[in-house]
This record gives structure tokens, sequence and C-alpha cells, in this order.
């Protein structure tokens, strides 16, 4: 099986878990934190992939994935400085950041084909994953209007994205 | 007073100038929040497509015959000049989810 829960994964279902069965809403400043810190583990998952992917399916998509949440994540660090909100680290942005490092270490063992399908299910699930946190937990938590709507454009794109990967992953078989 | 010469040679550029475009339309296709609008546009085969992408992400207009692909990048609008006839489906290759459909009459 080379598809595992991923454990950023976990950690987003934590997220929309264990933080709502305490009442604890997440605030805007962990809001933009979590959300700019999920689109910069995308970005360094697509990095790694523009470097070992052989396939070019999977190589355009990781392209696109740079592209697009890099113009996300801009755009999010444009709206905290105009709200002057400091985007707020937090437990999940924590565990989220250290459980993609270790699983980009567990890709970076992987190669050809291999790598290939690993990476795009990867991907799948996490997408998954990332657009069940924005719609249950994050955009209905998000008070200012800018950040939802950014947040709302995001979920629109990513689940673009998870049908992408899951096109690509159908095409690897 | 201009010369009279010089009079016409003016009146002769304006009217050529006016002349060459007359018949033909520049139509606007927008891309906004992930989507192309209007989703079914008609035009006519010389006519200048005004692609205006709205987003913060790079879009591409590639149809699906090939006769085009147009990219184009965040926030800026590029135009082309539309050269075959025909009913074209088009989508963006970033993001397959946005589809559209240019009619193109001769």
């Amino acid at each position: 099986m080379f598809v595992r829960l991923s454990a950023a994964i976990a950690a987003l279902s934590l997220l929309g878990g264990a933080a709502l069965a305490q009442g604890a809403k997440p605030t805007d400043p962990q809001i933009a934190h979590i959300a700019y810190t999920a689109g910069v583990i995308d970005i360094a998952a697509a990095k790694q992939a523009i470097t070992k992917a052989s396939n070019k399916d999977v190589k355009a998509f990781a392209e696109g994935m740079v592209r697009d949440h890099e113009a996300v994540n801009k755009q999010a660090l444009d709206l905290v400085k105009k709200l002057k909100v400091t985007p707020e680290d937090n437990d999940t942005s924590k565990t989220l950041s250290k459980q993609a490092a270790d699983k980009l270490a567990e890709l970076a063992k992987l190669k050809g084909t291999e790598y290939d399908k690993a990476y795009v299910a990867n991907e799948v699930a996490y997408h998954k994953a990332v657009n069940g946190a924005l719609e249950t937990l994050l955009i209905p938590s998000a008070s200012n209007d800018e950040l939802k709507s950014l947040l709302q454009t995001g979920l629109k794109l990513f689940q673009g994205h998870q049908q992408h990967a899951e096109h690509v992953a159908a095409g690897l078989k | 007073m201009l010369p009279r010469r010089t009079f016409l040679i003016v009146t002769a550029l304006i009217a050529g100038a006016i002349a060459v475009p007359a018949h033909a339309a520049t139509i606007q296709i927008v891309m906004d929040d992930l989507v192309v609008s209007p989703a079914q546009a008609t035009a006519k085969v010389g006519d200048t497509i005004e692609w205006i992408n709205k987003d913060i992400f790079a879009h591409t207009a590639t149809a699906r015959n090939g006769d085009f692909d147009v990219a184009m990048p965040p926030k800026k609008t590029v135009t082309s000049v539309l050269k075959k006839a025909g009913t074209v489906e088009y989508y963006c290759r970033f993001h397959p989810n946005m589809k559209a459909v240019l009619t193109i009459a001769p």
C-alpha cells in the first residue's frame, strides 16, 4: 500500500474534531496562519515533485500547484497586511508543518512511477482534507468578509485541484 | 488654414483609418472567480476577443480542436483576432473545470 493516511490529514481532522468539540473556533489570525501554512506545504511538495516526477502530467500538475498556491498565498499576505492582522501561529499549523515535513522525507525516498503515484495520491488526500477543513471549520469561523471570500475562492480552486489530481492519478494506473 | 494638398492627405488618412476596422467587432470574455462568462458567445471571423482575466490566477483559453490557445496572466487582458469559423469548445488548461463555447460565423 503506497497510500497511507497522511499525518497532515490527521492534523486537519483533529482540527475539525477536537477543536470543534471544545467549542473553540479558530480566530481570524489563526485561520490566516493555518490557510497560509497549508499552501506552503503544498508548494513544498510540488517543488519536490517538479524535480523528482518522471511522468509529464504529474510534473505539469505540480507546476500548477506552485503557480496557484503561490498566487493565493500572496493574496493572503496582501490581505492580512491590509487588515493589519498578524497571522498567529497555533497548534494546528505546527502539527501540519511537522507532519508535512515527515511526508516530504518519506516521498523523497521513492523513485520513478512509485514516487509519481505516491505524490499524486497524497495530493488527492491532502486537498480533500484541506477542502473539508475549509468547508466545515475555517470558512464558517472566519469573521472578516474579505478573509471569508478569499477562503471561498481557495475552496473552489482546491476542489478543482482535487479533481485534477484524481484525473492524473487515474492516468497513472 | 492648412494648404489644400495637406488637407486632402489628412482627410484621406482619416477615411482610410476608419474604413478598415468598420465591420469587425470587439467581444469581451471575462474570467472571474474561476468562471468563464459568457459561457456561450458568438462572433465572426475577423472579430477581436478581449480576454479579461480578473483572477489572481493564470488562465488559458484553449480550444479543444486546436484552433487557438490564449494565455492570460493574472489580472491582465489580452486580445486575439478570430481567424477560423466554427463552434469551438474551449477550456482553461490549468483549471479544466473552466469551460465555454465560442461560435464563430464565417
